[in-house]
């Protein structure tokens, strides 16, 4: 398949215009307690009940660093193939609001704990590498909550403090689809290291979406836009459509860009200006003196390196050789970290006399439509790994046909019964004993004698008759393969 | 009674170790003389009534292991003390009361002391002479109008005038050793990572450090050795072997090389200051100690090199002032005029113009043209001192170029303030321990005090060599009680 099906251009006229997008990403690191203090970082606890006096910035508070916070960010450079930098150093980003005690945000600006690096993303036509500029740890500010009270802003600092790492991908991206990808492999690749829970309702993934539009094969990068804070992948894709589109506009009328912050609204579908680069911030950002320089060592490193898990580029090409899976059976095998889990669980279970094509068809059918209609996630299935196994395995060996098989799935549906018993108890193992079908068989021919003289004439398609009579006769039991040869014999 | 309070710490230590004393008889005598020394207006915060309760629950079962035991104590007013109002001097912390305790004082109560109450300072510790507090001057114990040096002003004060047998001040570019001399005090500036910044009102984080200040050099040592101490809560706080410095405190300082910088013979200079510092020079000679002439080349860009990183480093730490979270608050008709109303009205004017410099300073198009520069500059004077270091053991200086003046004498001409501090804070860049003892009197009667620089984390070493010296020198402050009627 040629990659220009897949382009994603804006025409106006006779002109094409590219667009060019990169992301930066604000994960939440993954930790029981803050970046610079030990308050806990649990999510939707009561307002203001988990702050400490440092968080709150009291008189004399001062930072000390959560070995574990920097552990993460150096754990998810690993995964972002990407440069660990033994020496960073944490400045001040200094700005004033009500939700930002410090009156500064403690950031990394010039030595970032991460460098270069790279994330691949699988595309339907092939993959695409993008690049990554850098990683850093910085603090999240508070919450304003404007809309409890005509009057007043109240003010929640249970999110002041907490690590967050900044993910700074370079203009690589071309598409809100490759946004959609990235930001989903990303996130995959965060949940494999258990840096990153990745729930966006939550806030712990959000991004600030860098947009800028160019005729198409030109070398020059636009004027780009910053979207600040969006935290769907929906809203990023609209916010880049609808973002894109107004540029395209703003140079077919031959006006200029201004480069700005721009905000998304989710209600109108637009992006609406917040500041221009005139009114910028001017952060005044200095190395904090309440913090040294933080140094790791490659032996740190290297420790932290032996303790990566197997990511999931690494994990899909070893589903492929190993189970002889398909590239898309993979991709979609590995894109969480659960549902491998769940895979490979039900592969040990299944034991030596295997069937991966089963296997991945049932979990990708019938479980996946299962956890769909529910609304639930893999980790909350009904049907837990061993049991499915079972249940595939007992199609396999002949104990219950695949139709009969649909019937126990239901049943386990309940209780996360074994397939096994349900299969006993309601006597629905197959009928395979060619004698007893033999007979029955027999006595079909019997009752419809001028069928099966029809069928002998030629009339073939009353094949099809004589097995339905057959498999109802058995209560929808009877062995379907042993039933064709039978008949075949018979008639 | 009165004698109470003319005893060194050293000797009521010792007098309620032999319970010659109590806690109690010593604290009571310090609160009547407080009391009588209003006029000095050395306190911001009294804690008498608890400070009593406290001496007599120690007098019912003291302990007598304690390095500190039932001694009262009054502590400058940046340190947040729990349950007691702390203000740093500001008009913004007016009503603040931390509910946690800085570990410096922390390490102090649990050798025994009790606090007397919360010492006036320059607001927010950005001062040279006490005047910048917004709850008023401090008058100097040596003569009336006289300012007692900045910013630990009042810490100076309540030592000098006998109103706490000791204290601790904070010094960023010499607010110890300035006010030390000019009362005719002892004030160490410990290195920079000895004692704790946890808890400590913040000026300019990678200055600041909490020293003690006393009436001899020997009491100077044990309150250094209670307060010194590594601490996991500040990430500066360094982890080295601490001396027990006043058991370890020795006047044999034979052998010992004293550099003398020749850059520290500034223009304009009084006659008296060079005359005390090559008094002192026959001192340290008189001890054994031999004099090496030493350069370090980069003194005369200290004074500005401090003032743009102490100023940018304020703007910063000052901003969590903005009246949201405690403190002062101003009505505004809406968040940003809230903050610029608060502001206005709850940080005095030095402060403002410091916080100004100091966002100007880090501003984009200037930070790598001031606070760069300034960090690069910073880094040569350090390298000036290591270099002197492989020569000497210690290094002598004036503590000040001059001695106190008066009060209203400056305030007008901030730059002739600054220039106060042209002899501490090349230290205080350098992160090294200073000491300034008195060493000598002005034609006016005024105390003058010298300074001795020692290497990181030696603060052993210099104060030996200021013991030595105090013996000789043989220094006695005259404390006229002019203010008790």
């Amino acid at each position: 398949m040629s990659k220009k099906i897949r382009e994603y251009l804006i025409n106006r006229r006779d002109n094409q215009y590219e667009v060019v997008i990169g992301l930066e990403v604000h994960a939440q690191v993954l930790s029981k307690s803050k970046l610079f203090s030990t308050s806990a970082t649990k999510f939707g606890a009561e307002p203001n009940t988990q702050v400490s006096l440092v968080d709150a910035a009291f008189p004399g508070m001062l930072p000390v660093i959560n070995e574990f916070c920097v552990k993460q960010a150096i754990k998810t450079g690993i995964g972002l193939n990407a440069k660990i930098n033994k020496r960073s150093v944490f400045d001040r980003k200094n700005y004033f609001y009500a939700d930002l005690p410090q009156g500064y945000q403690i950031s990394q600006f010039k030595d970032p704990i991460v460098g270069e690096g790279k994330v691949i993303i699988d595309l339907p036509d092939g993959h695409k590498e993008v690049g990554i500029e850098r990683l850093h740890l910085e603090q999240d500010a508070g919450k304003s909550i404007h809309d409890l009270d005509p009057q007043n802003t109240f003010v929640d600092l249970n999110r002041s403090g907490v690590a967050l790492m900044e993910i700074v991908s370079k203009p690589d991206l071309r598409s809100p689809d490759e946004v959609s990808i990235y930001i989903k492999k990303l996130r995959s690749i965060m949940r494999y290291l258990g840096t990153c829970d990745g729930n966006m309702q939550e806030g712990s993934l959000r991004a600030d979406v860098n947009v800028s539009v160019r005729e198409k094969g030109s070398k020059e990068f636009g004027t780009r836009c910053e979207i600040k804070n969006v935290n769907s992948i929906k809203f990023m894709q609209m916010a880049i459509e609808y973002e894109a589109n107004r540029q395209v506009d703003l140079i077919e009328e031959g006006k200029i860009i201004d480069q700005e912050t721009r905000l998304f609204d989710t209600k109108k579908n637009e992006t609406r200006s917040m500041r221009s680069k005139e009114d910028a911030h001017d952060y005044r950002y200095f190395p904090d003196p309440d913090l040294l320089p933080l140094e790791v060592s490659d032996e740190f490193v290297n420790k932290l390196k032996s303790e990566i898990p197997e990511l999931p580029d690494d994990k899909k090409k070893r589903f492929i050789n190993e189970f002889k899976l398909s590239a898309y059976e993979a991709t979609i095998l590995v894109s969480d970290i659960e549902i491998a889990k769940y895979f490979e669980e039900v592969v040990a279970k299944m034991g030596k006399n295997k069937d991966m094509k089963l296997a991945v068809n049932w979990i990708t059918g019938e479980l996946f439509a299962v956890l769909n209609s529910k609304n639930l996630e893999i980790t909350q299935s009904p049907v837990s790994a061993k049991n499915l196994a079972i249940l595939v395995n007992l199609i396999k060996n002949g104990t219950i046909s695949g139709k009969i098989a649909k019937t126990v799935f239901e049943l386990m549906l309940k209780n996360d019964e074994d397939p096994q018993k349900i299969v006993e108890e309601k006597g629905l193992k197959q009928q395979s004993d060619p004698k007893a079908l033999e007979e029955l068989i027999d006595k079909i021919i019997n009752n419809n004698r001028e069928k099966a003289i029809e069928y002998k004439q030629g009339k073939e398609k009353l094949f099809g008759f004589f097995v339905g009579q057959a498999m109802k006769a058995s209560g929808g039991k009877a062995n379907p393969q042993l039933i064709n040869e039978i008949l075949k014999k018979k008639l | 009674m009165s004698d109470i309070t003319k005893q060194s710490l050293t000797e009521l230590v010792e007098s309620i170790k032999n319970k010659k004393l109590s806690s109690s008889e010593v604290t009571k005598a310090f609160i009547e003389r407080s009391e009588k020394s209003k006029v000095l207006n050395a306190f911001i915060t009294e804690d008498f009534t608890s400070a009593l309760d406290k001496a007599k629950k120690f007098d019912q079962k003291p302990n007598l292991n304690l390095k500190l035991p039932g001694i009262p104590m009054a502590v400058k007013d940046l340190f947040c003390t729990k349950n007691v109002k702390t203000t740093a001097g500001s008009k913004i912390l007016n009503n603040f009361v931390p509910t946690y305790e800085s570990t410096v004082t922390e390490n102090i109560w649990s050798e025994g002391a009790i606090l007397l109450g919360k010492l006036n300072c320059d607001e927010f510790a950005m001062g040279s002479s006490n005047e910048t507090s917004f709850y008023g001057n401090v008058q100097n114990p040596i003569d009336k109008d006289l300012v007692p040096g900045g910013s630990s002003g009042g810490s100076a004060s309540a030592v000098a005038g006998q109103l706490t047998p000791i204290t601790i001040g904070t010094d960023t570019g010499g607010s110890i050793r300035q006010p030390a001399s000019f009362t005719g005090t002892v004030g160490l500036k410990p290195t920079y990572g000895s004692c704790s910044r946890y808890g400590i009102v913040a000026f300019a984080s990678s200055l600041d450090q909490a020293g003690p200040m006393a009436q001899n050099v020997k009491d100077c040592a044990l309150l250094q050795e209670v307060i010194s101490s590594f601490d996991t809560k500040d990430s500066t706080s360094i982890d080295f072997k601490r001396s027990h410095y006043s058991k370890d405190l020795t006047n044999n300082i034979k052998g010992k090389k004293i550099g003398i910088p020749k850059e520290y013979r500034v223009d304009g200079m009084p006659k008296e200051i060079e005359d005390l510092w090559q008094k002192g020079i026959e001192y340290v000679k008189d001890c054994g100690a031999e004099i090496i002439n030493i350069s370090l080349p980069h003194t005369s860009y200290a004074l500005p090199t401090y003032y743009i990183v102490a100023p940018a480093e304020a703007s910063s730490n000052l901003a969590r002032y903005d009246g949201v979270k405690y403190g002062y608050r101003a009505d505004g008709e809406n968040l940003i005029d809230m903050y610029e109303k608060t502001r206005s009205e709850g940080f005095g004017a030095e402060v403002q113009r410091r916080i100004m410099i100091g966002t100007y300073v880090l501003s984009s198009g200037y930070y790598d043209a001031y606070y760069l520069k300034a960090q690069k500059v910073r880094r040569l004077i350090k390298n000036d001192f290591d270099e002197a270091y492989k020569k000497v053991d210690a290094i002598l200086t004036p503590s000040t170029p001059s001695s106190a003046f008066k009060i209203g004498e400056k305030t007008n001409d901030p730059v002739s303030m600054y220039l106060n501090d042209i002899f501490t804070v090349p230290v205080n860049l350098a992160g090294l321990p200073g000491i300034s003892i008195p060493a000598g009197h002005d034609a006016k009667g005024y105390p003058l005090g010298l300074q001795i620089i020692g290497k990181a984390f030696d603060e052993q070493n210099i104060l030996n060599i200021a013991f030595a010296m105090e013996e000789k020198i043989n220094f006695k402050n005259k404390i006229t009680d002019w203010w008790i009627k």
